[in-house]
């Protein structure tokens, strides 16, 4: 595994001694889940959802919401009712 | 008094032998003697708690009855509680004040229940001992030096402690189930889509539920009947009838089948876990129930596949802690992608790090076929598996675990070896089924208590009561008191 291409994929950052560390960890890891290769597959549909759901739908009736402020309040940085982020561009 | 179960509480409170006023204060006066030594909880709910049990009261003076009315309950550290702190036990969630109740919150409100804090956790529910905490380790209330297991170690070492009545946990691939075996308590892990998960920070999606963790099934049947049922906030919520689990209680037991799957009686357990295991089973055939042999031939894929669907999904859901909209934001960032990348390496801990590698890694491009899509098509040959053993019988006995709680800082330099320790509990995730553990015995020389595993067929929890009740009326292991 590219343990920095990774990392940057998830916006990790990691310290020199976390890569080592990791990348011998994810070395045995892996390793393991290879025995997933021993079973052949080929006509197994895939599960990603036990109960087979699909398109759940309910009807559209309006409730209280939460006002604007309450969810903004737990941002570390906001002002006017908006989140502050660093500079983007 | 704090020693009492929910329906031996709910007794006393009925009949105004008992206020909950005094019961929460017992209570607190418990975790006041045993939270040092325990350290169940992330943080305790006392003003609100005393507010709860006061209002609780006035309710049964006004003889109003509800299955939780006065009654002091614990939730994991990860189920919202509005205005008041749900950390997930990660610094990046620490002052995280959620605007909004969970569902099962709302529920237990509705039942008159106290909530007297959040219990501690392994963080995101990730570890299966407690240790991957921000707070502190919880420990065995059975053997101090040991683990509670994980990850709603904090609930078990709770219930088991007396700190609470019951708790609330939540399970992924065992975190309800283990934690309950490592500490004499019963957990029930409901099946997917009985409990609603709105309101729970979510781990991995499709597998986590919410649950009871108690003293006894009968206590684990009131829970379920208040937190169960389809929820519009909830769209994998099941829409399917929800039974008053207490008639279960009353049901005989005589003549169902007990389906003993071969694979897992292969010598991977302690010797004298699976004596305690074996003499389980002989207790419910003793009680009338046919026991038959069946076959779960892709267990020993299942943590293979279990670790690349859940860190999969971890690694999507864990992306919404990016320092903007709530949680820990690093301050040594001058752009928006450094500041992502400093928050989540000062905010996550090193388990949480792992499984976020992991699953990034089996979704990303090139690997996704070989990882995750192989890993949900063994998902279905798990979940198939069972589907045909549960065809032969009503129930399926299994171990808990291979070992009795593990010492602190036994596994923890060994990722893999603490995955394997839910080798026989995260099936029951993969296929969506319920599954309960019940203390079934007690080894070695410090009495660490065992559990037994009960599984079922999706939505049926009340076969899993109706066995696990019989079984507690004809032993005592749930009655053991931990030496605190």
């Amino acid at each position: 595994m590219d343990i920095e291409h990774v990392a940057k994929l998830a916006r990790l950052k990691l310290t020199d001694a976390e890569k080592e560390k990791f990348s011998n960890q994810m070395g045995t890891i892996i390793e393991y889940i290879e025995k997933l290769s021993e079973l052949d597959t080929k006509n197994v549909e895939p599960t990603a959802h036990v109960l087979g759901l699909n398109n759940v739908f309910r009807e559209d009736v309006p409730t209280e919401p939460l006002t604007q402020q309450d969810p903004i309040n737990d941002s570390p940085a906001h002002s006017k009712g908006h989140y502050e982020v660093p500079k983007i561009i | 008094m704090h020693r009492t179960s929910i329906t031996q509480a709910r007794e006393l409170l009925k009949s105004k032998k008992l206020s909950s006023v005094q019961l929460t204060e017992a209570v607190f006066a418990r975790i006041d003697a045993v939270e040092d030594k325990v350290k169940a909880f992330a943080h305790l709910m006392r003003e609100k708690a005393m507010e709860q049990a006061k209002a609780a009261d006035a309710r049964i003076a006004k003889g109003e009855e509800q299955p939780l009315l006065g009654v002091p309950i614990a939730l994991k550290d990860l189920i919202c509680t509005q205005g008041s702190r749900t950390t997930c036990a990660s610094k990046i969630l620490d002052k995280f004040v959620a605007p909004y109740n969970a569902t099962v919150v709302n529920r237990l409100n509705a039942a008159g229940a106290v909530i007297v804090g959040k219990t501690n956790m392994d963080e995101f529910a990730m570890g299966s001992s407690n240790e991957n905490s921000s707070h502190h380790p919880s420990k065995n209330p059975w053997a101090l030096d040991r683990v509670p297991g994980g990850s709603s170690g904090g609930s078990a070492a709770a219930v088991a402690a007396h700190e609470c009545m019951a708790a609330l946990g939540s399970d992924t691939g065992g975190s309800i189930r283990q934690p309950a075996g490592f500490c004499g308590v019963t957990g029930l892990k409901p099946t997917y889509g009985r409990v609603s998960r709105f309101g729970l920070v979510a781990f991995a999606s499709s597998l986590d539920q919410i649950g009871p963790i108690t003293k006894s099934v009968a206590d684990a049947a009131t829970l379920l009947n208040v937190i169960g049922g389809k929820d519009n906030q909830d769209s994998t919520s099941a829409d399917v009838p929800l039974p008053d689990f207490t008639q279960a209680l009353q049901k005989d037991v005589t003549g169902m089948k007990l389906g003993i799957p071969k694979e897992y009686f292969t010598g991977g357990m302690q010797p004298e876990v699976e004596k305690a295991v074996q003499e389980g089973i002989r207790t419910l055939e003793s009680l009338g129930m046919q026991t038959v042999e069946v076959s779960l031939p892709h267990l020993d894929y299942a943590v293979a596949a279990y670790y690349i669907i859940a860190c999969a999904e971890a690694s999507t859901n864990l992306s919404r802690y990016d320092g903007v909209k709530y949680g820990h934001r690093s301050k040594k960032s001058d752009n928006l992608i450094n500041m992502y990348e400093n928050t989540r390496e000062e905010g996550f801990g090193e388990e949480v790090k792992r499984r976020i590698i992991l699953g990034t890694f089996v979704l990303s491009s090139g690997y996704y076929d070989a990882y995750y899509l192989k890993g949900q098509q063994v998902r279905t040959l798990i979940k198939q598996d069972f589907e045909n053993a549960l065809e032969k019988c009503d129930v399926i006995a299994a171990p808990v675990t291979p070992y009795p709680a593990f010492k602190l800082g036994e596994k923890l330099d060994d990722p893999l070896q603490m995955y394997l320790a839910d080798i026989y509990t995260i099936s029951a995730n993969l296929a969506g089924i319920p599954a309960m553990s019940i203390p079934c015995g007690f080894v070695g020389g410090e009495n660490l208590p065992i559990g037994l595993q009960l599984m079922g067929k999706h939505f049926d929890e009340a076969n899993l009561i109706a066995v696990g009740h019989k079984f507690q009326q004809a032993t005592s292991f749930h009655t053991q008191q931990a030496p605190l």
